[in-house]
């Protein structure tokens, strides 16, 4: 007798219902669905959450289950947002060029290189570079949302674990392309406008629904890739696979003996994550509005890293737990909604303190609580856990260089 | 008793290890050692603290290149020193450790189930499922090494004798035609001591096992070839009465 998939992984039925659940009831309280008790902009707030959630289950797989502490997931992650975006100012701009042309026939080369004034004049230029050759053709873009970045990772890992680099060498090497690849896209040449970045792309082209339905709809969109994300991650860790990964988290020397490739493990891992970062990363652009190379500033690949730690990684319901709950909280500091404290002689003012207390509660969750938040749920149904006889078993070199970047 | 030990014959041997040295920061720990045995053989591997016994492990298993010298493989004679772990792992030898490894996070069920032989390329991990006969010959294995109970349990919470067993029941599950079995006897019973000689000696007859083990006592009872290293080169080799008679032997070792 076998137990099927769902019900050997409980806590993918559970996720998927709470999931089901919250994204109903953010429809029926929405401008569009309903009364309208949550804002527009909340929507858009709470469907970029989602897809922050996504994200972390990457890097969940990738550190909290392989052992590696990679700090240059969110490149992947703004390069998928790129390619959607091309696409998205393309084709708004087209029907600009169009319209504002009027009755007027124009060639598809006045239409290109008008695109191109448009876009680039911000720049200085009016030539559309080659690497929007295919910015026009949606089919092309969404492919290379998977492709740009999944080649990327499958380069960059190819050399990195074959020569057999690991710990904070490795992580070290992640965040020094993190910082390649957004130095590179702040400058004017790279063809993706600089640091003015992707702008417009919440005008779903050929869309004429308002923003307060789309903003729904992009909801419903990044609820589905979480929910899809999270039953192939369920699928992945819980079987053999799984086993071979937190074997190597564990100790990959001995996966080695055992004739299991440590190096075509991490890569598959390690690759597989990036596709789902860009995946997350095409989904939550559109609804950010903006995209620029700030945000693939290392900082935000040590945020995911914050986010899984303090949700409690290795679980990918805390990977979850961990986006939302920093990511809300965050954002209620920063949007200013908190009162200040005056103190008399200095008064805390959240949005800058905001950083200085997550840096703290990372320290304190790794210290003391390294389940994190996820471990409440091990509470609350009173899992205990065995005795390791003290030995360690997460990767945690990584740690002390996270502490060191936050400050 | 046994003076009819057969060894390996030249040019049929399982592993033939020829000239081989290793020097670690100007320390020559291996030095111009050549070893061999044949398909079903068994082999016992004697010598002082820093003899070099396990090193000479993690040539053979390519987790340590020599600086000079072969090693050689199967029939065909594959050149194990071009491989990598992993590579020489699938090709047939497996390995038990000095000090236990096994995966403690992992229960002993996952840990037999990765062990298995079985395809290990990840696309066809990802889709592999366990099936009948591979649970069945999970609880096999479990059983033979005396953890039939045990197999929800998690690797760290085992004894210490237990998690050497678990990890000679991984070695049986790799199904590999080369044990290299590092003291295997540390942390146990003298009862489970003899249980291991036997599974030792029973293995013996279907393929070549290397056991490294430092109690004399064990090593009688296995009965077999026995070789004496001493910093890094064979000092003798021969049957147990053989070696423990020979004067440098009882010299480096025995005599301490
Ligand atoms: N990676 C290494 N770097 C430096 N020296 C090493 C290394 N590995 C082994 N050695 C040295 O090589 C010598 C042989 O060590 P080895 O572990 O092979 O001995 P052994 O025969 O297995 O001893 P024991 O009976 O204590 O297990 C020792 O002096 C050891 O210190
Ligand atoms: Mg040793």
């Amino acid at each position: 007798m076998k137990p099927g998939f769902l019900a050997k992984n409980p806590s993918v039925m559970w996720f998927l219902l709470i999931l089901a659940i919250f994204t109903l009831g953010v429809t029926f309280l929405s401008h569009a669905y309903g009364p309208g008790v949550i804002s527009t902009s909340m929507v858009k707030t709470l469907g970029k959450t989602l897809c922050l959630c996504l994200i972390a289950i990457a890097m969940d797989l990738v550190w909290g289950y392989t052992g590696i502490l990679s700090l240059g997931h969110f490149a992947f992650f703004g390069l998928g947002g790129y390619m959607i975006g091309m696409w998205l100012m393309y084709e708004r701009t087209r029907d600009i060029v169009l319209s504002s042309a009027g009755s007027f026939p124009m060639t598809p080369q006045e239409v290109n290189d008008a695109i191109g004034t448009q876009i680039f004049g911000v720049v200085g230029g009016s030539e559309l570079p080659a690497i929007w050759t295919f910015a026009g053709n949606l089919p092309m873009q969404l492919l290379f949302v998977v492709l740009v970045p999944g080649l990327l990772a499958l380069i960059f890992g190819w050399l990195a674990f074959r020569s057999r680099v690991t710990g904070v060498y490795l992580s070290i090497l992640t965040q020094a392309m993190t910082l390649a690849l957004s130095l590179y896209l702040f400058q004017n040449e790279s063809g993706l406008r600089g640091n003015n970045g992707l702008s417009g792309l919440q005008n779903i082209p050929g869309v004429s629904a308002g923003q307060d339905q789309l903003s729904v709809w992009f909801l419903w969109a990044s609820a589905v890739a979480l929910g899809l994300g999270y039953i192939a991650a369920a699928f992945i860790v819980s079987g053999k696979f799984g086993s071979v990964i937190r074997g190597i988290r564990d100790d990959e020397a001995r996966v080695r003996f055992l004739g299991y490739s440590v190096e075509g493990y991490k890569l598959f891992v390690f690759t597989l994550t990036a596709v789902i970062a860009a995946i997350a990363g095409a989904l939550y652009y559109p609804q950010a509005g903006i995209i620029n190379p700030g945000e693939m500033a290392p900082i935000a690949s040590i945020y995911l890293a914050v986010w899984v730690a303090i949700g409690g990684r290795g679980r990918l319901y805390g990977a979850v737990m961990g986006a939302a709950f920093v990511s809300i909280v965050s954002s209620w500091f920063t949007g200013g909604r908190v009162p200040d404290i005056p103190l008399g002689f200095y008064t805390i003012q959240w949005v800058d303190w905001w950083q200085v207390l997550l840096g703290l509660a990372f320290v304190l969750v790794t210290l003391l609580a390294p389940k994190g938040l996820s471990g409440i749920v091990d509470l609350l149904e009173g899992i205990r856990s065995p005795d390791r006889h003290g030995d360690p078993l997460g990767p945690d070199q990584g740690s002390l260089q996270q502490k060191e970047a936050q400050e | 008793m046994s003076d009819h030990v057969i060894g390996a014959q030249p040019g049929n041997a399982q592993l033939e290890v020829s000239g081989i040295s290793v020097t670690f920061d100007g320390f020559r720990a291996i030095n111009n050692l050549s070893f061999a045995i044949g398909p079903a053989e068994l082999r016992a591997v004697i010598g002082p603290n820093g003899a070099g016994k396990t090193t000479f492990m993690d040539i053979v298993t390519g987790k340590t290149r020599p600086d000079e010298g072969r090693v050689l493989w199967g029939e065909t004679h594959q050149n194990l020193l071009k491989m990598n772990e992993a590579q020489i792992a699938r090709a047939g030898i497996g390995r038990k450790f000095q000090k236990p490894t096994v995966f403690e996070d992992q229960s002993v069920t996952d840990n037999l189930m990765m062990a298995l032989k079985a395809n290990r390329s990840p696309f066809s991990v990802l889709v592999w499922k366990a099936g009948a006969k591979d649970r069945a010959r999970v609880e096999e294995i479990a059983a033979q090494v005396g953890l039939a109970d045990q197999l929800p349990r998690k690797a760290g919470e085992l004894s210490h004798g237990q998690k050497q067993w678990l990890e000679i029941g991984m070695l049986l599950a790799q199904e590999p035609r080369l044990l290299l079995v590092d003291e295997p006897a540390a942390g146990m019973t003298l009862a489970e001591r003899e249980q291991t000689t036997a599974l030792l000696v029973d293995l013996a007859k279907t393929r070549a096992v290397v056991v490294v083990e430092h109690d004399m006592e064990f090593v009688r009872r296995l009965n077999c070839k026995v070789t004496v290293l001493h910093e890094g080169s064979v000092l003798a080799e021969g049957t147990l009465d053989h070696v423990t008679a020979d004067q440098r032997v009882i010299e480096v070792y025995l005599g301490r």
